[in-house]
């Protein structure tokens, strides 16, 4: 194991998030801030309570997962993309680094970054309203294992993509609607039963709802059918990896 | 000298089917400076590609160092320093950090006086916390080398460092080539520039379509290959040529009032004192005399049309 190149991959990665440092920590705190303008005083001062929780708490880890997901794809795809459209990419293919040395780098990267939002907008939330966490750990292990999936799936993504347009196509046209569809604004309760049993067939279903019951202890799926749920996706993407890794598929001819 | 690198029968076809190496045969001794020249397209930086790890090879071995450039790739890459033909360069890096990182990619620790060593030597420190995106193209090209140095690397691979570069920038890039070569290090120079292989390469090889056309020590090429010139002055213009001198083509230019005769240099009979000879027999008077050797060019435009003849 190369640990010093990991370890040059990763702060490389991180250096690009720190230039950025303001932009990186603002625009979550900005953008979670309007959410709860919008859905916890405006929607949220005519829906009471979902299952006993305040509206505004409810959407809360749903907003986590919301974010945590679409930077971890960005980051990780975008870090990956950038040095195959800027050229740099011989530099990793000629150094003395396997594939699975250059994935932790740069995943490890995303993923960082991705808990590093997560946690801002957990923190800007607590400013708005009152939040309990029943299952700390629980919380943890959903939000690191959400960060390095997404990161490990964004990662494929960029080793995909050939352009900008394919960079943006899958977080804009699978990621975006899944998570708005996934549950994060309301329980899967209040939809007419066709949908509820159309939902079902949502991965980021069961991912929203384990991560709530960490926060509350009230799911629509059981929380094992969740864990089950992210560890067989990080399993995929994994596989996915490895097969890159195996192949050389969009990286050496 | 021992050999730093050793390259045999290598081979590479890409998915398309072009064959883009067809058994290359190449070794680098400790120290050297390989000037690598060929048309575009005849195969240099898939050569140079292969030998690093960005392009996988069809056939063939490569040791560098003694070590597998497959099955040993980490010990095999920490010997080389890779500078590419294009400026693949992070914009918004400080050129220190960006120099700093290669180090760590290549599993080196951190050496500050060893990186200020080689920005020095490349007239980049007082640009260490420049953003690459501030220099001008010349300095990133250096960038680039001290970015291929940053892991003390024993063979340099230069692909086309001096493409669509200006003649002073050019100049300017011979004399850290030769600094490089003075500081122990052995270099592949893959160039399109003849006079570039002239004025730096101890041994020059000549690739095209894939193949080693030839590799030889520049002087012996020169010598061998080298075809050399006679221009006579003459006192008083001629038309033509007497027919007891048809046998050495000579030509005739400037109006008459000088011929030129072209002969093989490495020969033992030149056939000049001859040629001398007749001339006074027929009466032809001389004003002065000069010979010229024909360039690396010349010699390497030859080669190339002779493959080609010989394939078609």
């Amino acid at each position: 194991m190369n640990l010093l190149a990991i370890w040059a991959m990763y702060r490389s990665e991180m250096a690009r998030f720190f230039r950025t440092l303001g932009q990186s920590f603002l625009s979550p705190v900005i953008s979670t801030s309007l959410y709860f303008v919008v859905f916890g005083a405006a929607i949220g001062s005519r829906i009471d309570e979902v299952e006993g929780v305040s509206y505004g708490a409810f959407i809360v880890p749903g907003l986590i997962m919301l974010s945590v997901m679409t930077q971890a794809i960005s980051n990780a795809s975008f870090g990956i993309y950038f040095p195959k459209f800027m050229g740099t990419i011989y530099e990793l293919l000629s150094a003395p680094v396997n594939f699975l040395e250059i994935v932790v780098g740069f995943v490890g990267a995303a993923a960082t970054k991705a808990l590093f939002i997560g946690v801002v907008i957990l923190g800007t939330s607590a400013l708005f309203v009152d939040l309990q966490i029943a299952h700390p750990l629980v919380m943890v292990l959903f939000l690191l294992l959400t960060c390095v999936s997404f990161a490990l799936f964004g990662f494929i993504i960029g080793i995909w993509a050939k352009n900008f347009e394919q960079l943006q196509l899958v977080p804009l046209l699978v990621v975006t609607p899944l998570v708005f569809l996934g549950g994060s604004f309301y329980s899967i309760n209040m939809l007419p039963p066709i949908w509820q049993t159309i939902t079902m067939f949502n991965p980021v279903v069961y991912l929203v709802s384990g991560f709530r019951w960490s926060f509350f202890g009230i799911a629509d799926v059981p929380i094992l059918t969740s864990l089950l749920a992210i560890l067989l996706f990080q399993a995929l993407c994994l596989a996915g990896v490895w097969w890159i890794f195996r192949s050389g598929w969009r990286i050496r001819s | 000298m021992n050999e730093i690198l050793r390259i045999e029968g290598l081979t590479k076809t890409y998915e398309g089917g072009f064959t883009a190496l067809g058994g290359v045969d190449l070794d680098l001794k400790e120290g050297e400076i390989l000037a690598l020249l060929g048309p575009n397209g005849a195969g240099k930086t898939t050569l140079i590609s292969c030998v690093c790890g960005i392009v996988t090879s069809t056939a063939g071995t490569i040791t560098v160092g003694g070590y597998d450039a497959q099955k040993e790739y980490r010990k095999a890459r920490m010997l080389i320093g890779l500078v590419p033909q294009e400026i693949h360069l992070e914009p918004f890096s400080k050129v220190i950090d960006t120099v700093r990182y290669t180090r760590g990619l290549f599993g080196k620790r951190r050496d500050d006086a060893y990186i200020e060593k080689i920005l020095r030597q490349l007239s980049l420190w007082e640009k260490r916390d420049s953003k690459v995106m501030q220099l001008s193209g010349g300095m990133k090209r250096r960038v680039l080398i001290a970015k291929a140095l940053a892991h003390e690397p024993r063979v340099l691979f230069l692909d086309e460092p001096t493409a669509g570069v200006d003649v002073e920038l050019r100049k300017e890039m011979w004399a850290v080539v030769e600094t490089l070569k003075a500081s122990g290090v052995s270099i592949v120079l893959t160039t399109h520039y003849i006079e570039e292989a002239e004025a730096m390469a101890d041994r020059v090889g000549v690739i095209n379509k894939g193949k080693i056309a030839l590799i030889e020590e520049k002087s012996k090429l020169m010598a061998r290959l080298g075809r050399k010139t006679l221009r006579i002055e003459l006192d008083a213009s001629v038309s033509d040529i007497p027919a007891s001198l048809s046998d050495y083509n000579l030509r005739i230019v400037e109006g008459g009032e000088a011929l030129l005769y072209e002969y093989e240099a490495g020969t033992s009979n030149t056939g000049i004192t001859r040629l001398l000879a007749g001339l006074r027999d027929a009466g032809i008077t001389m004003k002065d005399l000069s010979t010229r050797q024909s360039s690396l060019e010349e010699i390497f435009v030859q080669l190339v049309a002779d493959q080609e003849e010989t394939a078609a």
